[in-house]
């Protein structure tokens, strides 16, 4: 594989197998997204949102862009932005890992806080606010912006389809939609029987600590019509799950596929014998060494003790 | 006996208590006990008989949107768990 410059080296990621892991009679397959230049599923939606506005006329050169995340998007604008020569800056909550922070700095990213206490909506309210009041920069907003969930449609989702035409059913965490929504729909226009599961991060109560239920937020970007369920898994058994892949698969990922994997597990007994599941491994778990996700001990135990921080 | 998870925002209606027991074959009976114990509780959780957007309701970790709305049945060891939608923490 070569490539003209890193921009052009995004997707076309493994799928792996989980004989080990998976129930007996069927098998479940990740999405090793952890494989993109930057180290994470969101250089395919970087990609997208950069280049779509381009396409439209909405960034000029050099233009400043602007957009609230948690890190993995944050990271993968930066090092497009970097090569594209448009300045950035990401709206981030401040309990974010440090190996983000380090990351985008090292990009050259400005960096902008947004109180730990309200979590991912507090960055999108921050970042909404600094957008108003700034009509010289572009904020591509991934969870209101179609480019997203277009990036996994007119990729991830293809790639899925060339390597296991047999899928039948898919699972990816809920952040902003984009995932559940670009590949369920291209994977559903293909095979009608396909089955889209999302699996749902259940935040600390940090993470909740909204004032009232009217502060709530549901991605632009989300279809949930594209959804045949959609549940939750906490932070333990994400983690857990996190936990044994590394043990028993030797696969290395981030919490959140810990998260798909123990949604994939639960659906399949809902899938005809033999059937194939596709689990979304939105990263490694490299940035979150300094959490202490993968430290040695007792995991209720981390897992309260890094709540706050987990999916953050 | 079922237990009612109530989320952090809305407390406030059930003396600062996180768990509520409240009896019930379905999700509606569940809650109609709920709201009959913590009357703040009906006016956070519903527009007239329907649940207000930014509530998400599970049983055993499922969106009830999912299962059969209110009408979902629930089991005595379930746990029924009220969650604000917020924003994806993973972007």
């Amino acid at each position: 594989m070569l490539f003209g410059d890193v921009s052009q080296a995004i997707g076309n990621t493994p799928l792996v197998g989980l004989p080990r892991m998976s129930p007996d009679g069927y098998t479940i397959y990740l999405k090793l997204e952890g494989h993109n230049p930057t180290g994470s599923v969101k250089d395919r939606v970087a990609k997208y949102l950069i280049e779509q506005a381009e396409r439209h006329g909405l960034l000029e050169p050099g233009q400043r862009v602007l957009e609230p995340t948690s890190g993995n998007t944050g990271i993968g604008l930066a090092a497009l932005c970097k090569v594209k020569g448009y300045p950035l800056t990401c709206v981030m909550p401040e309990n974010t890992s440090e190996e983000r922070t380090q990351l985008l700095t090292m990009f050259g990213v400005e960096i902008v806080w947004s109180p730990a206490s309200e979590g991912s909506n507090g960055s999108v309210r921050l970042a909404r606010e600094l957008a108003a009041a700034d009509p010289d920069v572009y904020m591509p907003f991934q969870y209101g912006n179609p480019a997203n969930a277009l990036a996994h449609y007119e990729t991830t989702a293809p790639e899925i389809i060339a390597d296991l035409p047999g899928v039948a059913a898919f699972v990816a965490g809920l952040g902003t939609g984009g995932s559940v929504t670009g590949v369920g729909k291209r994977l559903k226009a293909w095979n009608p029987d396909v089955r889209v599961f999302a699996a749902e991060p259940e935040y600390g109560d940090l993470v909740y600590g909204l004032r009232n239920l009217d502060e709530g937020y549901v991605p632009e970007v989300l279809d949930e019509s594209v959804l045949d369920s959609r549940i939750k898994v906490g932070s333990v058994k994400a983690l857990t799950y996190t936990r044994r892949l590394a043990e028993e698969e030797g696969i290395f990922a981030g919490v959140s596929t810990g998260a798909s994997l123990a949604v994939a597990e639960r659906v399949c007994k809902r899938l005809p014998e033999g059937s194939e599941v596709v689990a979304m491994s939105p990263d490694g778990g490299w940035k979150y060494l300094s959490t202490g996700a993968y430290a040695p001990g007792d995991v209720e135990r981390i897992a309260a003790g890094i709540s706050g921080t987990l999916w953050a | 006996m079922p237990v009612v998870r109530i989320p952090t925002v809305l407390r406030k209606h059930t003396d600062g208590d996180a768990k509520v027991v409240a009896h019930g074959a379905t999700v509606r009976e569940v809650f109609s006990k709920l709201v009959a114990q913590h009357p703040g509780l009906g006016e956070e959780l519903f527009d007239g008989d329907q649940l207000r957007g930014f509530v998400n309701v599970y049983v055993d970790d499922e969106d009830i949107r999912y299962l059969s709305g209110q009408d979902t049945p629930v089991e005595a060891d379930d746990e029924v768990a009220i969650m604000p939608a917020v924003a994806g923490g993973c972007g």
